[in-house]
């Protein structure tokens, strides 16, 4: 399995259920589609749940870093909910986990925006 | 090829991959299964599969382009407790040093240029050098711990 991503309403903010390997190729473009739509249909608070994420390559960094960048250019919130201890260790080595707003629990996520 | 018997290391892969992202798969799976047999926790193996990964990555989009003419070279040995990776593209070769520093504050949210910084981060050791006639030859080494 690649990659999946489903999308629900919490109130006003847009929960992106990810699940999977994010890794160059089908798995980055998948999540960049996303997210530019999301952003496209003017959805300003958005949570992205990376629980059920096994593994995220450079390129699955990179769609994170171009998802918030985007994001935050057009007026909305990008948070990061549920990270793996693998993925965790990913953004904290290359110095991006204080970079994003890292939330463990989906309720607490969703009252900080 | 076979095993190298002059300095006791002993080969463990040595195979040509087309330059397809299939391949990045295919060569990451293949290593890792090397590195089960070499005695590496499941930890170990996943910091490996994401540095072969990454370099494969490299080898495949930034060295051969997709080219179809060229060819990754993976050759994997262990020798004297050092699971040593070597992954050979193709391509123009590319200057280390000019490659920006994906941890300086102006560089932190490009989206793309951490491959290489991951390697390093991953692996016990790492060089790159170009090779003629033309190509990038990545070295990874993950020392093997002595078992108790």
């Amino acid at each position: 399995m690649s990659v999946k991503i489903d999308t629900r309403k919490v109130g006003d903010v847009t929960v992106v259920d990810v699940s999977g390997r994010i890794t160059l190729g089908e798995g980055s473009s998948a999540l960049r589609d996303v997210l530019r739509d999301l952003t496209a249909q003017g959805n300003k608070k958005i949570l992205l749940n990376l629980s059920e994420v096994s593994y995220i390559d450079s390129s699955g960094i990179g769609e994170l870093v171009s998802g918030f960048t985007s994001v935050s250019n057009g007026g909305g919130t990008l948070k990061l909910l549920g990270l793996t201890k693998r993925v965790k260790d990913l953004l904290q080595i290359t110095k991006l986990y204080t970079v994003f707003d890292v939330h463990e629990e989906e309720a607490h996520a969703i009252r900080s925006f | 090829m076979g095993t190298n018997v002059d300095t006791g290391a002993k080969e463990l892969l040595d195979h040509k991959y087309p330059s397809t992202l299939e391949s990045v798969d295919i060569a990451e799976a293949e290593i890792l299964k090397a590195a089960e047999e070499a005695g590496f926790d499941e930890d170990e193996q996943h910091r490996i599969g994401m540095a072969v990964r990454e370099c494969m990555v490299n080898a495949v989009v930034h060295g051969n382009r997709y080219n179809r003419n060229k060819q990754v070279h993976v050759i994997v040995a262990l020798d004297s407790g050092r699971f040593t990776i070597r992954i050979i593209d193709q391509g123009e070769g590319f200057e280390v040093q000019e490659v920006p520093d994906p941890l300086h504050e102006n560089n932190l949210l490009r989206h793309s240029g951490r491959g290489l910084f991951l390697m390093g981060a991953f692996m016990d050791d790492m060089k790159v050098r170009k090779v003629s006639p033309s190509g990038t030859e990545v070295t990874l080494v993950k020392n093997v711990a002595p078992r108790e």
